[in-house]
């Protein structure tokens, strides 16, 4: 009897306040859209992240013959120098941040090198011209200062080269993309929550014949509230289950189809990524509505 | 069934008492006429009971609870003891009469059979059986009032409070609802009655509890209207 008094109670009230309820929707599906896609960048950066600095790694080129370097006035990098540079890496302070050490030599540099050179335009190099250097991979990325630190200005040292900082920038713009969204999803959080108090405001007063009865005869608060609870619930979660659906349909065909299509190299978000974000969603859809009932009904529907 | 102890109610810091120390005690089974001039603080004493009003001092005891320390969610039980009526008879214009007398039971939560056996019998003590299906727009002020008495006593509380309930009625029309009040006095409920209409209560002559200026002036029983005219 409750229940189905209190489900009546809510279709009556949204059909009354129809337009107040079709706004709720929309400005809860905005807001919330922004919050995902908020979501789904900063999920995006985490697997470039994951996927770029795996297979980044430091680069510590070693002086070649006649380098205008100052570091390499000495000439060529000798056998002792290099060997002192990799006890460096493998066996002293940098032990535990270094997970692997390469060493390429002229002539792999140069072999790679003429490999990648289809057109031969770089024919006339030699082995000679090449530079020899140490790839590093660390086991925690994030630490490339100290590594860089500790090896530049070594003896036979000429640069050393983070390829994280190619990305730096990438990230930068994609992090400022998800302050952004964050920004205007905030303020449009605000205005739904505005607008479902209003809404459930509204609402109140148009039944307060009805609630005044209810008071008078003695029903509890809770069913006296709960369907103006419940209004501003359903109002949202539409509006979620809407920002929901653009988001799926946003990263399947925005980014499923054709990101992924046209620029391969990158590992890219899924429509699985949207529903993890999904549920958060819908929360925060229905902590909204609970908010704005929490600052409305006090008033309004006093026992 | 109804105690107040020396109750005070100060709407308004530095106000007048709306309520200046009264206490008055009202049996189970009692008809009380509640008299007095507007401002008397006839509604202030109506709301205490119904504990929309928190007294500034002294005790209000209703159906054996000490309103004064009755928790805010306890209120509820509190109402369902106690039925009320009111001079703008307080209908949903939207809902027939048998759903305004309905609406009373499905809101506290009684299952559907329950309504369906008390609703009727209900219309049938106020005189209104045949007419559940009319709106409240199409019924005279007498019958909405009728309807407004069937709502407040559907629940069998133990205590009716009303309000001025023949305040918008002629007196002939008023003489009926009277006989429907005295009708349910006698099933043992408790009644309370605010009123300006000196004809009912020198023709009833029923206890007369009076009040001025916040102040209890007089409890007689069998009393009349104004003390002048006896």
């Amino acid at each position: 009897m409750r229940l189905q008094f209190i489900l009546g109670e809510v279709v009556n009230g949204l059909r009354r306040n129809s337009t107040m309820a079709l706004s709720v929707v929309l400005v809860t599906f905005v807001s919330l859209t922004f919050v995902g896609a908020a979501a789904l960048i900063q999920m995006q950066i985490d697997q470039l992240k994951d996927d770029w600095y795996g297979k980044v790694e430091i680069s510590i080129f070693l002086c070649p013959e006649n380098s205008r370097n100052e570091r390499c006035a000495e000439g060529a990098v000798t056998a002792d120098q290099e060997e002192s540079i990799r006890g460096v890496l493998e066996d002293g302070a940098l032990q535990d941040l270094v997970q692997e050490v390469f060493y390429e030599s002229r002539e792999e540099a140069y072999e790679k090198f003429v490999a990648n050179d289809e057109d031969g335009i770089w024919s006339s190099l030699t082995p000679d011209q090449m530079q020899p250097s140490f790839r590093v991979k660390l086991s925690d990325p994030e630490q490339f200062q100290v590594v860089a630190d500790a090896t530049e200005g070594l003896p036979g040292v000429d640069v050393v080269q983070d390829q994280r900082e190619i990305f730096s920038e990438l990230f930068r713009f994609l992090n400022a993309a998800t302050l952004i969204a964050a920004a205007l999803a905030g303020v449009m959080l605000l205005a739904a929550m505005l607008l479902i108090t209003t809404t459930i405001r509204l609402s109140a007063l148009s039944r307060r014949r009805e609630t005044q009865i209810m008071r008078m005869v003695g029903s509890s608060r809770s069913l006296i509230q709960m369907p103006f609870m419940l209004e501003g619930a359903v109002a949202a979660t539409a509006g979620a289950l809407l920002a929901v659906g653009g988001l799926y349909f946003g990263v399947r065909y925005l980014v499923e189809d054709w990101l992924r299509g046209s620029v391969t190299w990158v590992q890219y978000i899924g429509a699985q990524d949207v529903w993890a974000v999904a549920p958060w969603l819908m929360v925060i859809a229905v902590g909204l509505a609970a908010i704005a009932s929490l600052v409305t009904l006090g008033r309004y529907t006093r026992a | 069934m109804i105690r107040l102890d020396n109750v005070t109610k100060v709407y308004k810091r530095g106000a007048r008492p709306a309520l200046d120390g009264v206490s008055v005690e009202i049996e189970r089974g009692d008809f009380v006429f509640l008299v007095g001039s507007s401002g008397s603080g006839k509604s202030t004493f109506l709301k205490l009971v119904l504990r929309e009003e928190r007294p500034t001092g002294g005790d209000v005891y209703v159906a054996g609870r000490h309103l004064n320390k009755l928790s805010a969610w306890r209120v509820p039980h509190l109402r369902r003891e106690i039925g009320a009526v009111f001079q703008d008879f307080r209908l949903l214009p939207n809902k027939t009469v048998y759903q305004n007398v309905a609406f009373a039971l499905q809101v506290i939560g009684k299952n559907r059979h329950h309504i369906q056996s008390t609703v009727p019998e209900m219309l049938e003590l106020v005189g209104l059986s045949g007419k559940e299906r009319r709106m409240p727009h199409e019924l005279s002020g007498g019958e909405q009032q009728r309807v407004a008495i069937a709502r407040a006593f559907v629940n069998h509380p133990p205590i009716l409070l009303c309000d001025e309930p023949t305040g918008n009625l002629d007196p002939g029309t008023s003489v009926g609802i009277m006989r429907l009040l005295d009708r349910i006095n006698r099933t043992g409920t408790t009644v309370l009655m605010a009123t300006h209409d000196d004809e009912i209560v020198d023709q009833m002559r029923k206890r007369v509890i009076e009040l001025k200026g916040g102040q209890l002036v007089r409890d007689q029983d069998r009393g009349v209207y104004g003390l002048e005219r006896v």
